[in-house]
């Protein structure tokens, strides 16, 4: 069994040795169970569960503790006792065969019974005394002593012989239980607990609003520390569990361990990539914004890590959110068959919110997971102080275990109640899930509204339940601000069309330039063309000059030759 | 302890009338000493030679305290004649034990 680091418990321990119960959650409240060798009283109303809390401290003892008890009933017979408590899994038949457990039935009735003269309770010790010898018994309980008040006619010779029998059975160093009716104004209607000084637990079978909620409280318990809370209890097939609740957890360890949300877009929202590992994470959402699928999610998430994880469904089967989930292309039946995954789903109607919680601990103890989902929170109903206290304590149970809590809530269509305000101040992370209506339509938004520790993203995105799941769909940023669905899709088809032109209208300036430029090269050669044929044109001329100039030359001379004249 | 009758009582025949009566003590104290000296007188004067008293010490025989339901002690048991009756207590009260033991007869003071 899980027990929880308790400070005092060594302490006590020394000073007082205790009987463990082995009921889960009591020997946490008693910080180590009832005191060893000392009676302890338990009182309460009919069918508050006296009988199966005494019935679970023999059977543990001889079966966890190898400590054999007796038990002496004085309202049910052995028979009828076995078969009753057969019901929760104790094989009492066979533990009496085993010589590990003597039982008694000692009938008392009043017609049958006529008093003469002077008598005391010597044969009940007798009786007793024989049955603990002859199992060497540790533990004893007596169910229910005060019938003898109503079978016994002298109650000063009772009263005394009680005192006497409590001393006796300190003496015989054996840890007894005694179980007594409750009383009016009073503990018991006989006025036991003057009798048994040492450990009192009172228990407490309240109905309110038509559901109905056990709950323990210690007393007293002398030489001890106790808890002194009323604490809520259940007893069904798997036996006894007190929840230990204590609302002062805030000792809990931080981790820097993050779990992804299994949506890509959404780790990137929170800046450190998904939800730190022990944290409480709320997703709040009007109907239909997909908290559910967000969870899933997040469950597969944990599973792909290897890690349990475990489901509370208040609102639908199993076999629903799994065939449901199986339409976002998420199939967590695997996981299941793995042993990752557990689902509990009870209707929140179906317990008081007390025994939800003494539920859910006797799960998280069991099932010992890294991550729990409650969906949704919202389905537990109640007044609202009390759902607050219960979700604390919730949150608290699974903190202290460093266990990370996915928390979703249904809000109202008009937004966010009394109830969802308060529990959010408990959450260290808090996505919003909203409804986008606009241009007559619908389009879903995740938002993280805030995350203790990350420096997360404090945009709307849009998202959309795609056959491969969760997608977070880029936002349209813009001067339009945020536009999502259709407007965004017409308003990205206009920005694409926007930014065509302009593509457009600058590959036609590059051709207007490149135009230009050629037709100015063009004239260029023109004039440098011309300029070569006039350079030509001039060297022809002068070409010409120069011939004729020799012509002229060469005439003169032979000229003077003809005239007899010197050469010159 | 004395035992004025030492055959086991069921393995007499059963007689008409007869009474066969047990006293379960805890040990030799006042009171057990005084409800068998009670009960032989009141035998004496009601049931001369039809009874048979067997006293049981339960500190030597614990194992007899649960087959016939002993809580208190002194118990004087009838078991025959037919029903069983228990009387608690050292029988001073003779009253009480002939009511209880059916001796009286209806109506009488």
């Amino acid at each position: 069994m899980n027990v929880e680091k308790i400070p005092q418990a060594e302490d006590s321990a020394q000073t007082l040795a205790k009987a463990r119960t082995g009921i889960s959650g009591l020997d946490e409240v008693t910080f180590g169970g009832l005191p060893a060798g000392r009676p302890t009283l338990i009182c309460g109303g009919a069918g508050c569960g006296k009988t199966v809390i005494a019935a679970t401290f023999l059977v543990n003892g001889a079966v966890m503790f190898d400590e054999p008890g007796v038990f002496m009933s004085f309202e049910e017979s052995s028979a009828d006792l076995i078969r009753n408590l057969a019901s929760l899994g104790y094989d009492l038949a066979a533990l009496v065969k085993q010589k590990k457990i003597a039982m008694d039935f000692v009938r008392v009735e009043r017609s049958e019974i006529e008093e003469s003269g002077e008598y005391d309770l010597e044969g009940l010790f007798v009786r007793l005394g024989y049955a603990i010898k002859s199992v060497g018994a540790k533990r004893v309980v007596l169910d229910t002593l005060e019938v003898l008040f109503a079978g016994l006619g002298d109650t000063q010779i009772l009263r005394a012989e009680l005192r006497r029998l409590f001393a006796w059975l300190k003496d015989q160093n054996v840890s007894a239980i005694v179980t007594a009716e409750q009383g009016t104004g009073a503990l018991t209607r006989y006025g036991l607990e003057e009798y048994v000084s040492d450990c009192v637990l009172f228990l407490d079978n309240r109905v309110e609003n038509q559901i109905t909620t056990r709950r323990l409280r210690v007393v007293k318990y002398r030489g001890s520390v106790h808890g002194t809370n009323e604490y809520p209890f259940l007893i069904d097939a798997e036996g006894i569990t007190v929840l230990p609740v204590t609302s002062a957890g805030l000792e809990h360890t931080a981790s820097d361990v993050v779990i992804s949300t299994g949506v890509p877009g959404l780790n990137q929202m929170l800046g450190v990539g998904g939800f730190y590992c022990g944290t409480s994470v709320l997703v709040t959402g009007t109907a239909g914004t997909g908290k559910t699928s967000l969870a899933a999610h997040f469950v597969d998430s944990v599973c792909a890590r290897g890690e349990r994880c475990l489901y509370f469904a208040f609102e639908e089967s199993p076999a629903q959110i799994i065939r449901n989930m199986r339409s976002i292309g998420l199939d967590l039946q695997p996981r299941i068959d793995a042993g990752l995954l557990k689902f509990e789903a009870a209707r929140p109607s179906l317990f008081g919110l007390e025994m939800h919680l003494a539920r859910m601990y006797r799960e998280i103890e069991g099932f010992a997971p890294a991550a729990a989902v409650l969906d949704p929170i919202s389905a537990l109903r109640g007044e609202s102080g009390d759902v607050h206290s219960m979700l604390l304590r919730v949150i608290d149970l699974l903190k202290r275990r460093g266990i990370t809590a996915f928390l979703t809530n249904l809000l109202a269509p008009e937004g966010m109640d009394h109830a969802d305000a308060g529990v959010s101040s408990l959450m260290d992370t808090w996505v919003s899930l909203v409804q986008l209506e606009s241009n007559g339509e619908r389009n879903r938004g995740i938002y993280v509204l805030k995350s203790r520790g990350m420096n997360h993203s404090n945009q709307i995105r849009e998202y959309q339940l795609t056959s491969e799941g969760v997608k977070l769909v880029d936002a349209y940023l813009g001067s339009a601000g945020v536009l999502t669905g259709s407007a965004r899709v017409t308003q990205e088809a206009a920005d694409a069309a926007s930014v065509m032109r302009h593509t457009q209208e600058t590959e036609r300036r590059r051709r207007e330039i490149q135009r230009k430029r050629d037709s100015l090269e063009r004239r260029i050669s023109e004039l440098r063309a011309s300029l070569e044929s006039e350079e030509e044109e001039a060297r022809k001329a002068l070409e010409d000059d120069q011939e004729l100039e020799r012509r002229m030359q060469a005439q003169r001379q032979a000229m003077a030759v003809l005239r007899g004249g010197p050469a010159s | 302890m004395n035992r004025p009758v030492e055959a086991d009582p069921q393995e007499e025949p059963v007689q008409d009338g007869h009474y066969n009566l047990r006293l379960y003590v805890a040990g030799q104290t006042p009171k057990s000493i005084t409800a068998l000296a009670n009960l032989k007188t009141i035998c004496e004067e009601h049931l001369a030679g039809r009874y048979r008293i067997e006293v049981i010490d339960l500190l030597q025989q614990p194992q007899l305290a649960a087959g016939d339901q002993i809580l208190a002690v002194p118990t004087l048991v009838r078991r025959l004649p037919e029903p069983l009756k228990r009387i608690i207590g050292n029988l001073s009260d003779r009253e009480r034990v002939l009511v209880g033991l059916d001796l009286r007869p209806d109506g009488a003071p």
